[in-house]
């Protein structure tokens, strides 16, 4: 495994969860609490929970004589989640130490980027990273400045998918630096911008505002 | 004496192949069709009566005329092939012939070193290999594995095909026998904490595919799969574990499963922001679409088949949907101005294709087939007029809405729906 996607990810307290959730909540307009309102918890009494859940009874497939516990597997210490838990969320959670400027992410861009985006990140071959025009109906592409609701998806995405054939590869702070480079080409940050996990989850993404949950729901109604 | 007719039956068969008359009754389907046309006189004329054939064999092969091979646009770059849907015959679909869509490759796992972590709002963060997955207690259940970007290709209102098989159209859907151990199993032993009601699945692949699903979704009827259709995964399926979610966009069945973190909201990837979402022609983008609403699609006859005759002819198709089972396919033979109940084959499973069928007498006019499904909430499978109404004219996933075949005269089976709009 590559060093920059088994970087040990910082381990948000449990405290201030239920703030960032309301926080994520009120921007994205998304939220897991909506979603699962109505899932009941289990966890230590879990064979009661699981009964009232009905969880056991949809699967269809534990039998009663099942016991509490198989114990199967072993127990992950905080190291071994540390070394797998890479994801970067909205709220912030999961960006590692480090920082990465404008300046500095050209040079990544220019040379772990260029040949598969373009000089100026429009021209290909690969997907156009860089679109400033504003739209009304549909998005003429789907690119970083007009598409992308979130700047820490761009963390998500690099550190674990990019570059396309030498992923893992890029440091935190070239993970910084590059990103920076691309807010700055797509006109959302200055040019003298330097990113870290205080500024990066604060940025406002242009096309956030944009996105609305499925509602979908199947039956005779409305087709949507 | 049955092998005196199959001796008649096989010579009737060559004759006409080799006189160049189309044996109408013999050809049932656009692969019989172009086996007829390529076929060359059988080497020798033995009668396999008289010959002792070959023994057994540890695997088996197909037999040499019937290859059904996975269509591959640009073999070098395509990160997508296809289900040879005309070809397929029920609904299972063979395991090396199950759509392909990668996002980095095939990883290579070896089976004894992959281990899934479930951790976050767990009790019991936990590492499990996979022989400590094997051994909960398991379940299969055939459910059909739809990419939603699949039919993207006939949305577009200027650029409607007509020369496009059914293979290329819509066979990025497959239908297997997936075994596995529930999510919900694993994680009421890990015990999930109050609050959760996502999770993130993630794969151990060049791309580390990472995909947000909600908790009462896995907790309902999700799998981590390790089996398909009687063998173990293969490798382009996920080898050695995935996850599968019935009835949702197959991206987020995350292959070469190596991570679950329970969370209490998703984390917008970017599979579930950038991709994978709407555009919905109002200024909004729909996101965490994820359940495949209710389709079918006449695979025969389809392009590029030739009807040699008038006549007697069965229309077949498949019909899925995600949100359960389906409960009506009608067959339209005149462009959707009427409809007749097609037969469908049982059993009818929840998230699974169902084979349905319709004889029609084949005047020899200029016809239209259409086919609608119905699904157990009611919903019907729109038109793609309908979904033009509700989406806009250019969003990429989820369209589902009714394939129409148009044949000509001629017999010409050509993409029908250009002739609709």
């Amino acid at each position: 495994m590559t060093a920059g996607r088994d970087r040990p990810a910082r381990v948000a307290a449990d405290a201030g969860r239920a703030v960032t959730a309301l926080l994520v909540a009120v921007l994205t307009g998304c939220t897991g609490s909506d979603a699962g309102a109505d899932v009941p918890a289990s966890g230590s009494a879990e064979d009661a929970a699981a009964a009232e859940s009905g969880w056991a009874d949809a699967t269809g497939s534990l039998p009663t004589s099942a016991p509490a516990h198989f114990g199967f597997g072993r127990e992950a210490d905080e190291a071994r989640v540390a070394l797998w838990d890479i994801d970067v969320r909205p709220d912030g959670e999961g960006l590692p130490p480090g920082s990465g400027s404008v300046a500095e992410g050209r040079v990544v861009y220019e040379t772990h980027c260029i040949a598969c985006h373009g000089a100026t990140g429009t021209e290909g071959p690969n997907d156009r990273l860089v679109a400033v025009e504003p739209w009304d109906d549909y998005p003429t592409t789907r690119a970083i400045g007009n598409y992308w609701p979130h700047a820490t998806t761009l963390y998500d995405y690099i550190r674990k998918a990019m570059p396309q054939l030498t992923p893992g590869v890029l440091s935190d702070d070239e993970v910084y630096a590059v990103i920076a480079y691309l807010l700055y080409r797509n006109e959302i940050v200055a040019v003298d911008a330097v990113l870290d996990a205080e500024s990066l989850p604060a940025i406002v993404m242009p096309a956030r505002d944009r996105f609305v949950i499925d509602d979908r729901t199947g039956g005779a109604g409305p087709v949507r | 004496m049955p092998r005196e007719e199959d001796a008649k039956l096989s010579r009737r068969a060559w004759v006409a192949t080799t006189s160049g008359v189309i044996a109408a009754g013999l050809v049932k389907t656009q692969a019989d069709a172009i086996r007829l046309v390529a076929q060359e006189a059988p080497e020798g004329t033995q009668d396999p009566t008289r010959v002792p054939g070959r023994m057994v064999s540890e695997i088996g092969t197909r037999a040499p005329a019937e290859q059904p091979r996975r269509l591959i646009r640009a073999p070098a770059l395509s990160s997508s092939s296809r289900s040879p849907l005309a070809d397929l015959m029920g609904t299972i679909t063979p395991a090396d012939l199950h759509f392909e869509r990668h996002h980095a490759g095939i990883p290579e796992i070896a089976y004894d070193r992959h281990e899934l972590l479930v951790h976050g709002m767990v009790e019991r963060p936990t590492v499990f290999r996979m022989a400590d997955l094997v051994r909960f207690p398991q379940v299969s259940r055939i459910q059909f594995l739809e990419c939603s970007g699949n039919g993207g290709g006939v949305y577009n209102r200027e650029r409607m095909p007509t020369e496009v098989t059914v293979q290329r159209l819509d066979g990025l859907l497959s239908t297997s026998e997936w075994t596995g151990v529930p999510v919900a199993t694993i994680l009421r032993e890990v015990g999930v904490r109050p609050g959760a009601s996502w999770i993130l699945a993630e794969g151990s692949d060049a791309a580390v595919m990472s995909r947000s699903v909600p908790l009462d979704k896995v907790m309902d009827d999700s799998l981590l799969a390790y089996g398909q259709n009687g063998e173990r995964l293969r490798p382009e399926q996920g080898y050695p574990l995935r996850l599968f979610n019935p009835g949702y966009e197959g991206n987020t069945s995350v292959k070469w499963l190596r991570r679950i973190e329970v969370t209490d909201r998703p984390t917008h990837t970017r599979d579930e922001t950038s991709r994978y979402t709407d555009p919905l022609g109002d200024g909004t983008v729909r996101q965490f679409s994820l359940v495949m609403d209710a389709k079918s699609i006449i695979t025969f006859p389809s392009y590029p088949y030739v009807l040699p005759d008038r006549g007697w002819w069965e229309v077949r198709g498949l019909a899925w949907s995600g949100r359960g089972r389906i409960t009506r396919v009608e067959v339209s033979a005149d462009g959707g101005r009427s409809w007749a109940d097609a037969e469908l084959q049982g059993p009818i499973l929840p998230k699974s294709t169902v084979c349905f069928r319709h004889l029609f007498e084949w005047s020899g006019r200029d016809t239209i087939l259409l086919s609608r499904a119905t699904d157990e909430t009611g919903y019907v499978q729109p038109t793609v007029q309908q979904l033009w109404e509700a989406r806009g004219l250019r969003t990429s996933y989820h369209q589902n809405h009714q394939r129409a075949w148009k044949i000509a005269r001629t017999g010409e089976v050509t993409f029908g729906l250009g002739e609709l709009v």
